[in-house]
């Protein structure tokens, strides 16, 4: 057993750029989920019936398809319409995509319990509406928004494994070449699972900090 | 696509429905058990529980099947795809599950306990009596969504070589050079098995808000 975990310590350097990819998959994912989930958002509570309509639409839809499925669709799918994406491009469009549905009904959630008067306040102070939504909406909507929108992160993580099965070079998929090299399973994949623990623990504690700075601003 | 196909699509939703449903029915008992486990706080079995919760909500589904079927023949255990399968949904749902039940275990009102107590119940009945009845009606929402949440991740069943509905689509588009068409008729089936969960989960919402309200 202890020979099996120096097999996969020697392996280390394809482990961590499996981690790596995982990381930057995640958080470049995560990123664009939220912008696209701002955006999303005001469409969600447009008083335009046919916009509310659409975007319900896509968000409930995506909320009903699992997200392997999807990439499926994305990377074998597409190109039978004459759009063929690389794996790393249509994983990460995958990824950015469901996810941007799920971020944009927590940021709606958590916008309809915000506080009405400060924002009146804002318009009555003249704030444009750029400005107001930057100084005045955006920072107690985040705060609010933190801890859901870390749980989201994780998810993101999580399903982020599943594009192993599109030949994308991350943990997992690291894990299962050097399980298939040197046939050490349980040491190869405990190592994953491991540091997709400490991944997740690093979000955690990101969101705890965030809940400090949001105790201290109340 | 022939109608074979199609058959062998709706035969990946019996698997896809089944296994999800072994996987709760398995799984959310032991959940309860680990959530029970936390809340009388037993010496280390206690943090047993938080370490295990902790990791595996960190893990995801494909990750821990891959360990499961590849590891166990290791040290001596033969395991079939279906069992690992269930085994792995098992592990995950328990791990939810229990952060589920526990939440509304911290939230149960002190009093009734105690007033049990006064009656002298002792603490097997008091748990049977007058906690468990309340705890399932308040975590049962919660279980559901759960659910849901399993079912999307059932697709990860296919590297262990079940068949669900997303792995009979793959197939079927690897043979006919037409992925397109079995992927939407698989997301014609996921659509309306999440959605009726969703459904059921705000109806028994509503009736609870409703029953409340009542009352």
């Amino acid at each position: 057993m202890i020979h099996d975990f120096g097999i996969v310590w020697s392996e280390r350097s394809l482990l961590l750029s499996g981690l790596g990819n995982t990381t930057i998959l995640s958080v470049l994912s995560a990123v664009a989920a939220l912008l696209i989930g701002f955006i999303l958002t005001p469409a969600l509570m447009s008083k335009k019936p046919w916009l509310a309509t659409a975007v319900r639409g896509f968000v409930d839809g995506m909320r009903c398809v699992p997200f392997l499925l999807f990439a499926y669709i994305v990377y074998y799918g597409l190109p039978s319409l004459g759009l063929r994406l690389d794996n790393w491009t249509s994983g990460l469009a995958a990824l950015t995509i469901y996810n941007a549905a799920y971020m944009a009904e927590i940021l709606r959630g958590a916008w309809a319990a915000q506080p009405r008067e400060p924002i009146e306040a804002g318009v009555a102070f003249g704030f444009s509406s750029l400005s107001l939504f930057r100084r005045i909406v955006l920072p107690p909507l985040l705060l609010a928004a933190g801890p859901v929108i870390g749980n989201q992160m994780i998810q993101i993580v999580k399903d982020s494994a599943f594009l192993t099965i599109i030949a994308l070079p991350e943990l997992t998929h690291a894990a299962a070449s050097i399980q298939s090299r040197h046939y050490v399973p349980f040491a190869a994949f405990i190592s994953a699972v491991f540091l997709y623990w400490g991944l997740c623990l690093v979000i955690e504690a990101g969101v705890s900090t965030v809940d400090r700075m949001a105790a201290a601003r109340r | 696509m022939s109608w074979g196909d199609l058959l062998a699509i709706l035969g990946g939703a019996v698997v896809t429905v089944l296994l999800s449903l072994a996987g709760i029915l398995i799984g959310s008992p032991i959940g309860l058990a680990l959530a029970v486990v936390r809340w009388v706080d037993v010496p280390i079995a206690a943090r047993a529980v938080t370490v295990y919760v902790s990791i595996l909500r960190a893990t995801p589904l494909v990750t821990l099947l891959l360990l499961l079927f590849f590891a166990l023949p290791n040290i001596g255990i033969a395991i079939d795809p279906i069992s690992a399968a269930i085994l792995g949904l098992v592990m995950n749902t328990a791990a939810f599950n229990c952060e589920v039940w526990r939440a509304s275990l911290m939230n149960f009102p002190k009093d009734q306990y105690e007033a049990a107590q006064s009656v002298g119940m002792n603490a097997t009945l008091r748990f049977r009596r007058i906690v468990l009845p309340q705890i399932v009606r308040v975590s049962l929402p919660g279980l559901v969504n759960e659910m849901s949440l399993l079912i999307k991740v059932t697709p990860a069943l296919a590297v262990v070589g079940v068949v669900d509905i997303t792995r009979a689509a793959v197939r079927i588009g690897a043979q006919t050079y037409e992925p397109l068409p079995p992927f939407l008729v698989a997301l014609a089936l996921y659509v309306p098995i999440v959605f009726v969960l969703v459904s059921l989960q705000r109806w028994i919402e509503r009736r609870q808000i409703r029953a409340e309200a009542a009352a």
